[in-house]
């Protein structure tokens, strides 16, 4: 198993449901991440993160690894044109664990695994500065109700 | 509590630690004992800054069988961008935009 590339941590004041539904639901995606997830997020399934515009123009695509709500969701990451290239197919784990021992919670931890990223890579290059970002947003948006 | 931004500032405000953080940004997702190569402390010194660092959530780590990874996690650094950085940026854009108008003379 080779080390992770990116192992991004927040603490989120929502429950894990919310959070999942945070990651995956078009109303909250929309929102802070300006794309659309589609998928029945099945194990084996194809996922395709998606823009808001009419013809839903994918600019992610990937399969579902694991699938176990609301605890951790696994997912193959790759640029439409590189789907069938295993070097340039990356891997995305999203895991989300309780914070009992927070006061005023419900507390989630969500941590972002980002592994097998091609060294050197435009994607490598976008993910490091793109999902610090897109995970303040959803803890702003969870939080708060607005972004 | 991690949540506490005093906690990332104070854990920003020692030198050591922050070079910490510059080494895993060059290099992310070190062990212990890579870290300790090329630093001027002892390990434990090293160890106790990781821990506070770990403690701020500006470090999050990954066990990979009996070897402690440490990653650096700019999530805190983004809330302190967002929070401190931002808005003043804001500000010197649109006191551009005055110096702007009011050279050449068009309505704001």
């Amino acid at each position: 198993m080779s080390k992770p590339d990116f192992v991004y941590v927040n603490y989120i004041r929502a429950s894990r449901e919310e959070v999942w539904k945070g990651l995956l639901e078009p109303e909250f995606t929309r929102q802070y991440w300006m794309h659309e997830q589609i998928s029945d997020w099945k194990v084996g399934s194809s996922w395709e993160h998606v823009r808001l515009d009419e013809a839903k123009t994918p600019d992610i695509v990937g399969k579902v690894l694991e699938s176990d709500h609301p605890n951790r969701l696994v997912l193959t990451w790759a640029q439409p044109k590189d789907a069938d290239n295993p070097e340039k197919v990356s891997k995305v784990a999203f895991d989300l664990r309780p914070v009992e021992e927070w006061p005023n919670g419900p507390w989630t931890q969500l941590t972002l695994t980002h592994s097998d990223l091609e060294p050197g890579s435009e994607m490598e290059q976008s993910v490091s500065y793109g999902w610090p970002a897109l995970m303040s947003g959803l803890k702003t948006l969870l939080e708060t109700g607005k972004i | 509590m991690i949540e506490d931004i005093d906690f990332t500032f104070k854990a920003l405000s020692d030198p050591n630690r922050r070079y910490l953080l510059d080494v895993l940004h060059a290099d992310n997702g070190q062990s212990l004992s890579a870290l300790c190569t090329g630093m001027d402390m002892s390990r434990q010194a090293v160890t106790q800054h990781l821990g506070l660092l770990e403690e701020a959530g500006l470090i999050s780590v990954v066990w990979q069988g009996r070897e402690k990874l440490h990653y650096l996690n700019p999530v805190p650094l983004y809330e302190i961008y967002e929070r401190w950085i931002k808005k003043f940026e804001r500000t010197r854009l649109k006191a551009l935009r005055d110096l702007k108008t009011q050279i050449e003379g068009a309505t704001p």
